[in-house]
């Protein structure tokens, strides 16, 4: 293989590109288009609900020009992580859309469609025969947790996406993936090196975040030689430089020499990043440490109550000088007001003092006016209703020490004041799992669409 | 006695997953890199942030982007009850006080 061409649009599917910067890339004719369309960054609530966290819209707009370039160019289009956390949920909603853009394109496709889902009783019986062990500083996993998750998924690694390239699939929308395997499915199929198409795959999952200036909506190409890869951008406003791509294998990880994965971990202790001409760079060196055993990261999310908020603002200097005790007696007084109200929590975000940091603020010293994110966290939305709107109230006629100001202590911006925000998630499962076939845990359905 | 915040170019924090926090700090160059990377240790950034030197996970100093990368326990999973940044994406006040 002499050089293989990949084409990455954009950094998370429905984050969009230019599309100068996309014809720019079908003009270096590549051999396949891959996205990441998914991340844990937005927080439990996406994989616990189900849900995508970009839009339908901007999902499809990107969608209907990857799959017209695929179709018409007779290359693979390769989607990961299908719907931001892809479980079952997200990865239908991706097929819908695709087929919507099917329809309009007045195209057919030979669609290959991967689960990443997993079952809760093999999960509780490879627990029981200590297969599943924390992934950093998180707890045991229990059999509680299991049960309780709305969803788990497993991030599957290159060998489910690299049998849907062997069937012919034209469009393959994965589960849960390691960010990577969307771009070196098919260099590894075409017998390109394992490491360096997987760092190569690891650099492209951010599109042009990795060049300068660095941007998620636009498009970075890669060129994949037997013993280097070279990375494009392919707006004429950015180049890559060797900064920009050493500065984004730092990102989001917490060691950049040792990028751990499924199946092995990529060594870049003895990578070299070289600038060439035309804002272009060389990555060489990196090396694949395969695992003694192949372990999959398990990923999930369970329902813990239903959420409202309130938002208000402190300007009296008085009530700001004494604001943890505000707030402390309120607290209070509430609890003594709902004691048979069962399991709720109240939380007050204050910001202008440490809101954004909370404990870990080292100066908590009160600016001249804060804004108050009352917070309540119960079984049901009506308890979180009642909670949330009592605090407001309570607060807002508290009668603290030395109060000057009798008529209102609270500047509410909003009316309705108290805002329903529906179910909260929180991550419950995030540990390894030791499995035999990297393949056995995902199925794939081929479908015509 | 300098700080760090005057010579570099890139100060940030971020999920490193839904557990763990970490911060970037790059320098312009490899000499102002070489300069600053071994003054920045465990028990400082312990210090700023009012943790425990064993919730500092790792120091780890990568030249090809003259950086220096510190990872912290993040003070909740993501998302969880009482999170106020969700991508901890500004968590990295702190290390403006940073000295060398």
């Amino acid at each position: 293989m002499s050089e293989l061409r990949v084409l990455s649009p954009t950094a998370i599917l429905g984050y969009g590109f230019p599309l100068s910067s996309f014809e720019a890339g079908l003009a270096r004719d590549p051999h396949v288009i891959a996205v990441d369309a998914g991340s844990t960054d937005p927080g439990p609530y996406y994989l616990g609900a189900g849900k995508c966290f970009t839009q339908r819209a901007a999902v499809k707009r990107d969608l209907h020009f990857l799959v017209d370039a695929a179709l018409k160019r007779g290359i693979p289009l390769i989607i990961g992580t299908a719907g931001g956390s892809g479980a079952r949920p997200h990865v239908d909603w991706t097929v819908a859309i695709v087929n919507e853009v099917l329809a309009d394109l007045q195209a057919a496709a030979k669609l290959a469609v991967i689960y990443s889902d997993i079952d809760r009783d093999l999960l509780v019986q490879e627990l029981r025969r200590g297969r599943i062990q924390p992934l950093g500083p998180v707890a045991d996993l229990t059999e509680e947790q299991i049960q309780t998750s709305s969803h788990i998924v497993a991030q599957m690694g290159l060998e489910p996406i690299v049998q849907a390239l062997k069937e012919g699939a034209q469009i393959i929308i994965a589960g849960r993936a390691y960010d990577p395997t969307a771009f070196a499915a098919l260099p590894v199929l075409k017998g390109c090196d394992l490491a360096l198409a997987l760092h190569m795959g690891k650099i492209l999952e951010c599109a042009a975040i990795a060049a300068s200036p660095g941007s998620g909506s636009d498009c970075l190409f890669g060129y994949l030689c037997d013993d280097c890869f070279v990375l494009e951008a392919l707006n004429p406003q950015r180049r890559c430089t060797k900064l920009s791509v050493a500065a984004h294998t730092l990102y989001e990880k917490s060691d950049p020499y040792w990028l751990p994965g499924p199946g092995g971990t990529l060594d870049l202790r003895q990578c070299t990043f070289e600038e060439l001409e035309g804002g272009r760079v060389k990555v060489s060196g990196t090396r694949f440490v395969p695992t003694e055993k192949y372990f999959l990261k398990l990923e999930g999310a369970r329902p813990i109550g239903y959420r409202t908020i309130s938002i208000a603002g402190v300007r009296d200097p008085i009530m700001i000088g004494q604001i943890d005790d505000v707030i402390a007696a309120v607290k209070e007084r509430v609890a003594d007001n709902f004691r048979d109200l069962g399991d709720y929590q109240v939380h007050v975000h204050c910001y202008g003092k440490n809101g954004v940091m909370a404990d870990l603020e080292p100066h908590p010293q009160p600016a001249h006016e804060l804004g108050l994110v009352i917070e309540a966290v119960a079984p049901t939305q009506e308890v979180a209703d009642a909670v949330c709107g009592f605090f407001r109230s309570t607060l807002l006629h508290y009668g603290y020490p030395g109060r000057k100001s009798t008529a209102g202590n609270l500047a509410i911006p909003y009316s309705p004041s108290d805002i329903s925000a529906g179910a909260v998630y929180t991550f419950s499962i995030y540990h390894l799992l030791e499995v035999d076939d990297p393949a056995a845990l995902f199925t794939m359905e081929i479908r015509e669409g | 006695m300098r700080y760090v915040r005057d010579v570099a170019s890139v100060i940030r924090s971020k999920n490193a997953g839904p557990y763990e926090l970490t911060f970037d700090l790059m320098f312009p160059d490899a000499e102002t890199y070489e300069q600053v990377r071994h003054s920045i240790t465990k028990e400082k950034i312990a210090a700023l942030y009012k943790i425990d030197v064993n919730q500092v996970l790792g120091i780890i100093h990568f030249a090809p982007a003259h950086a220096v990368k510190i990872t912290i326990v993040r003070p909740r999973a993501s998302g969880d009850l009482g999170e106020t940044d969700v991508y901890g994406a500004q968590q990295h006040a702190p290390l403006f006080d940073l000295t060398y």
